[in-house]
């Protein structure tokens, strides 16, 4: 597969990317779309950047692993598979039918190049730490990557998972937390308070890094620092805005677990409407590429 | 008697029978497993002694992992170590596992086919007097409605260590059970074991026992006791709850007419259940279930509980006695 090295080709890739997710869920009917979309820039970074693995290969025993917890940001998994050559990209309109691979959340047995079944939230990361456990038993170099949505730090299992990689102190072991302050009922704040999210993983023997989310470069240089860092756990905070890409949908909680078409305020297209304006916005970067082609 | 292929111990109904409890058994195959395999890892979460976990942490220290108390971290710690290629063995008792994490064990474990061990101990009523909150009487009912699961119920201590190979040989997410207290060592290397089959320990034409766990011993018990009210008991032990020896079952339902089942497990959801749901569809026969109906347990020496609750060989006996009254003529 394609390593991207060029800020431009990632950018265009994950831009590509946030246009697949729109796509998938205006086929599927459902799905959730403020996560994905937030999440286009980590993923296109890992992908096609950071992580080392081969789609020709995808069990390749010293490929680094990346255990998604948040299953159902599951389209943006799904999009840089296909664009990274797992599958075929013209799968993805598949997304949610009966019949379909690409199941609502995302199934190991079904998808190449998923490393884990995930969406019961505060799961992930445990697996996250055996994984890595069992790469330094065998002694293989790779490094595990965990994403984390920040509503999953509700849950009690996910503080269980950070304890217990502080304290054994799991040194090839990243966790990147999509920061995008909202979760299904509302602001992360009024839900069930979050921060101070920096402290809290301090306190519990981690090293912590605060990124831009959508700062592809800054993705890719925190990615190398966590790696050098090889005597504790590396958690990335990285602070996005969700539904990012499409304006009418950023910053909205309500967008979390809905798709394109379904939800209509005084700042939204109307609902049959809504798939044509985001595509448009992302095809024209939100207007600022006015050739009328487009 | 005892079926010649079955190997019983000569002693199985005598007084000195050998007692020691089927946690022994784990903590023996964990280590001959360890021996045999440098991929068998276990895991326990502050029980090492209790669970006889100990025994591999002392003998394999780099390949096991003190979790803490920490259930649902330790079920997907296993998972991240089974999907790279290890063989986790996860440890403790089964109120906490597969009762606390739950739904690590179904989502993470079974829908992703991870290949982890569950081995739940304290099981039964038998737990003694810790009490209700530490006897699991539901942990069958909550594995054995998982697809892909596989669920066993050991007799004995010897069984127990065959079902620790048996658990590493079969790929998949595997459950098992295993008890505190001290129960007859009736069985022997040479009685037979296989995942998804059941053995006749003593043939009969009148009712059939099947039974899973230590109370297989109490079920052995009452067929003796039977004879002398002419009333010939066979005795199957059914250690593979799932899958479930089908054909052995079948067979015992068309040979006799009537089924008792037994186990220290809630009547709903357990082996009984999974019996008269396939003999249901197959060859319906009147039944009566040893086991606990529908309440909690709670303090009490093993052998008061098992009176009390009748999980014991006296109730088998009863049991036996009202199901005859069911049978066809």
């Amino acid at each position: 597969m394609q390593r991207l090295t060029e800020l431009d080709d990632l950018k265009r890739m994950a831009n590509t990317v946030r246009q697949d997710i729109i796509k998938m869920l205006l086929a599927a009917g459902s799905g959730h779309s403020a996560g994905p979309l937030d999440l286009a820039d980590i993923a296109t970074a890992l992908y096609f950047n950071v992580l080392n693995i081969d789609s020709k290969r995808p069990h390749r025993k010293d490929r680094d692993r990346l255990i998604v917890s948040c299953g159902h940001t599951a389209p943006v998994w799904y999009a840089v598979l296909a664009r990274a050559g797992f599958f075929p990209v013209e799968e993805l309109k598949t997304l949610r039918q009966l019949g379909t691979r690409l199941q609502g959340h995302m199934d190991r047995l079904t998808v190449p190049g998923v490393e884990t079944t995930a969406a019961s939230l505060g799961q992930g990361l445990s697996i996250a730490c055996g994984v890595a456990w069992a790469g330094t038993l065998d002694r293989l170099a790779y490094q595990t990557y965990c994403v984390l949505s920040d509503g999953e730090h509700d849950e009690g299992s996910t503080w269980e998972a950070i304890m217990f990689a502080g304290h054994y102190r799991l040194g090839h072991l990243t966790v990147i937390v999509d920061r995008n302050n909202i979760q299904i009922d509302g602001p992360t704040e009024r839900i069930m308070t979050k921060e101070p999210m920096v402290e809290r993983y301090e306190a519990f023997g981690w090293h912590v890094i605060e990124i831009d989310g959508h700062n592809i470069e800054q993705v890719i240089d925190a990615c190398s620092e966590a790696r050098a860092i090889v005597e504790k756990p590396v958690a990335i905070i990285a602070h996005t805005i969700p539904g990012k890409g499409v304006d009418f949908m950023e910053f909205d909680y309500r967008w979390h677990g809905s798709p394109p078409g379904s939800v209509e305020t005084e700042l939204t297209p109307p609902k049959d409407q809504q798939g044509a304006v985001a595509l448009k916005q992302l095809r024209t970067l939100g207007g600022r590429i006015t050739n009328s082609d487009l | 008697m005892f079926t010649k292929d079955a190997h019983l111990k000569r002693n199985t109904l005598s007084k000195e029978v050998e007692l020691a409890p089927t946690r022994d058994g784990f903590g023996l195959g964990l280590v001959e497993l360890g021996e045999e395999n440098d991929d068998v890892v276990v895991l326990c979460a502050d029980l090492a002694d209790s669970t006889r976990a100990a025994k591999f942490r002392d003998r394999f220290p780099e390949r096991f992992i003190q979790m803490g108390i920490q259930e649902q971290n330790m079920a997907n710690v296993a998972v991240g170590l089974a999907l790279s290629g290890k063989i986790p063995f996860v440890s403790t008792y089964a109120v906490f596992c597969p009762g606390r994490n739950w739904d690590q064990v179904r989502i993470s474990g079974c829908y992703n086919n991870a290949n982890v061990k569950y081995a739940g101990a304290h099981t039964g009523i038998s737990v003694g007097p810790d009490g209700a909150t530490h006897q699991a009487m539901e942990d069958i009912a909550l594995t054995r409605v998982l697809p892909r699961m596989t669920v066993l119920v050991p007799c004995d201590a010897e069984e127990t260590r065959k079902v620790v190979h048996a658990a590493a040989a079969t790929p998949g997410p595997f459950y098992f059970r295993f008890a505190r207290a001290g129960t007859p060592a009736f069985t022997t290397a040479k009685t037979p074991f296989q995942v998804g089959k059941a053995q006749l320990f003593r043939d009969g034409k009148d009712v059939a026992i099947i039974a899973a766990g230590p109370i297989v011993h109490a079920a052995l018990v009452a067929a003796d006791r039977l004879i002398e009210k002419n009333i010939s008991c066979r005795v199957i032990n059914s250690p593979s709850v799932k899958p479930l020896d089908e054909k052995t079952i079948e067979k015992a339902a068309r040979d006799c007419g009537v089924i008792v089942t037994a186990e220290e497990h809630q009547v709903a959801g357990g082996l009984g259940s999974a019996i008269a749901e396939h003999l249901a569809t197959t060859y319906p026969v009147p039944m009566t279930f040893i086991g606990m109906h529908d309440s909690f347990g709670e303090s009490g020496e093993p052998a008061q509980l098992l009176k009390k609750y009748k999980m014991d060989a006296d109730a088998i006996v009863a049991a036996v006695h009202t199901v005859l009254k069911k049978k066809r003529r």
